[in-house]
């Protein structure tokens, strides 16, 4: 009899370092759904990635809950966007006493002002409220991910911080950022590509809330929005009306819609300037796995052909 | 001058609805606010506009952003507190402000939980809030028609309404009526809400139904008086909180709450009934 619990307590303790190898994945967390992918991708299978703001959740406006404390504290690697994107997340982690690395993922990438590029407004009154609602964001619009060629910092940020955190999968993580980047590459080929087929006069849109300015000056387009960068701001008369004067001056073609913001006021809009509808872009958040944005290369995808099929003549 | 004032509202169409929108919240809640404040109950609309909150958040979790759903959410939800504690009020020892307290509590608490449970999508806030710029027909059509129900409702239960508010133990011992009275106009309040959420957002549409109110007590003393006054309020700060949010560039649910908020505080210290003004600041009699 005691000789049998004898033998199952030095089983238990022989297994147990075993299993907890077997375990040993690197716990990291990611601080919305694209962030997330990109890491995953990087850590491929050494890494256990967990997203605090899933699928078509809005981060700008985020309420965290004490299980993300707990993931969090429990976490190896805490990867952000940085510029001003979670506003929530300090809190967060100081809340959740993460004592390991946080990795900012747009490190080295250069911010983009509100009211610049991309964002060429006619009327310089424009420029005015432009500025105040980048004030949530200091004045940087934190929305870099929407350029191919931020995201390829990204990956590079978050393979350092793995490799830094996890040095003995330096390897894997490298293979896999390389593999990825390559990838990135051709996605940022196609955009560009289906970008250069539409008519120059055609490159000019409207959206919720002002999530492509990157995008914007990446690749040629211009885009409007009635909201600012952050999805906070509650719209005022003279954003709207300033919006529709400039569709109709412009005849802008098409609107689109978010999958995280309230549509209801471009459909407003859309009504009152004969634009069409053109689809839903993914700004800040994947879809679901099943949905048309289940990754970031899928998203990227999405948008493009989302704009390019209803801009086309 | 003129221009400031009317090309805003010839140029956008967003305008006149939003215009069209304010003013039917205003000729149907303002009467409503009236009431509220003669009976005393007017933190009973504020406690009513969260009690809505949970239906409403089911009705968007159930179907989107469909205007139907979310009405009929709310108007449930809405109707469910003050019918218990209506009940509560009626039945037990327990006050009408403690009961009324107990139950909004409840049905917030509910509400902010279904949110943050199925919080991965639209911000429910942003829903809740409503955007006086966004009305579609459905919103408008819905908007006018709660105003004409609410001035057939008052229509009606006028009578004993008063008699409730100047005497509510008179009315009870002569008439049946004090019952149906209560809950009748409870339920307009609750409807009124529902509708203000569509353009204001549940917290902003109380506002346009208190302020005026408050501030028309400061103007008239008959009912007939104050309900005119608040209703010209109320259509006032709309048309000046639309065109302040369209020249100034200023968000527009608070633009016009705060515009009603000035003329209360306007008509707290020089209305001529039992204002600052009226009752420190005597009128010299005219010496011959």
């Amino acid at each position: 009899m005691n000789r049998r619990i004898l033998l199952g307590l030095t089983t238990a303790i022989a297994i147990l370092p075993l299993s907890a190898f077997a375990q040993d994945k690197l716990p990291v967390v990611a601080s919305f759904s694209i962030l997330g992918d990109m890491v995953a991708e990087v850590g491929g299978e050494r890494v256990t990635v967990t997203t605090l703001v899933g699928p078509d959740g809005d981060a700008h406006v985020y309420e965290p809950t004490p299980a993300d404390a707990q993931t969090v504290a429990a976490a190896q690697v805490v990867f952000v966007n940085g510029l001003g994107f979670e506003g929530w997340l300090d809190r967060l982690i100081e809340a959740s006493e993460y004592k390991g690395t946080i990795a900012v993922a747009t490190e080295g990438v250069t911010a983009l002002k509100m009211a610049e590029e991309g964002h060429d407004h006619a009327e310089g009154e424009e420029h005015d409220h432009a500025e105040e609602a980048g004030h949530d964001h200091g004045g940087t619009d934190p929305h870099a991910w929407q350029s191919i060629g931020n995201a390829r910092i990204y990956v590079s940020n978050i393979a350092q911080a793995l490799i830094a955190a996890d040095p003995e999968g330096e390897a894997i993580y490298s293979a896999n950022a390389t593999a990825y980047l390559a990838e990135l590459s051709a996605v940022d080929a196609e955009i560009q590509a289906a970008i250069a087929s539409l008519p120059e006069a055609r490159r000019s849109v409207v959206t919720s809330h002002d999530a492509f300015g990157y995008f914007a000056a990446a690749y040629g387009m211009t885009f409007h929005a009635p909201e600012g960068q952050s999805t906070e701001a509650e719209p005022s008369a003279a954003d709207v009306a300033a919006l529709i004067t400039q569709m109709k001056a412009e005849a802008i073609p098409a609107v689109f819609v978010e999958n995280i913001t309230d549509s209801r006021l471009l459909e407003q809009i859309t009504s009152e300037t004969g634009a069409k509808i053109g689809g839903t872009l993914f700004s800040d958040a994947l879809s679901g796995p099943d949905g048309p944005a289940g990754t970031y290369i899928a998203m990227m995808r999405h948008n493009v052909a989302t704009l390019t099929a209803a801009l086309k003549e | 001058m003129i221009d400031l004032i009317v090309t805003p509202f010839l140029d956008f169409a967003f305008m006149r609805r939003a215009l069209l929108g304010c003013i039917a919240i205003s000729i149907g809640a303002t009467p409503i606010g009236v009431f509220l404040m003669l009976r005393r109950m007017s933190l009973t609309g504020d406690a009513m506009a969260h009690a809505i909150l949970p239906g409403a958040a089911v009705g968007f979790l159930v179907s989107g952003l469909s205007l139907g759903a979310m009405t009929i959410g709310g108007l449930i939800a809405g109707m469910a507190v003050a019918l218990l504690s209506g009940f509560v009020t009626r039945m037990t020892a327990l006050k009408e402000d403690a009961s009324m307290a107990a139950f909004y509590l409840i049905s917030l608490a509910g509400g902010v939980l279904i949110i943050s449970v199925n919080g991965n999508s639209v911000d429910l806030l942003h829903v809740l809030f409503g955007t006086v710029l966004a009305l579609n027909d459905d919103a408008l059509i819905l908007l006018c028609s709660i105003t004409t129900i609410t001035w057939f409702a008052l229509a009606v239960l006028f009578r004993p309404l008063v008699l409730e508010c100047a005497d509510p133990q008179f009315l009870a011992s002569v008439s049946q009526l004090s019952a149906i009275t209560h809950f009748g106009f409870l339920a307009l309040v609750v409807l009124n809400l529902v509708a203000g959420f569509q353009a204001l957002g549940t917290l902003m549409s109380v506002g346009l139904m208190i302020l005026p109110a408050a501030a028309a007590r400061f103007w008239a003393t008959g009912i007939a008086g104050m309900i005119s006054v608040a209703i010209l309020v109320a259509v006032a700060s709309s048309i000046t909180g639309l065109l302040l949010s369209y020249h100034a560039s200023l968000p527009t649910g608070p633009a016009i709450i705060l515009v009603a908020g000035a003329l209360y505080a306007a008509s707290v210290i020089v209305g001529p009934q039992g204002s600052l003004m009226a009752r420190y600041l005597p009128r010299p009699h005219l010496q011959s």
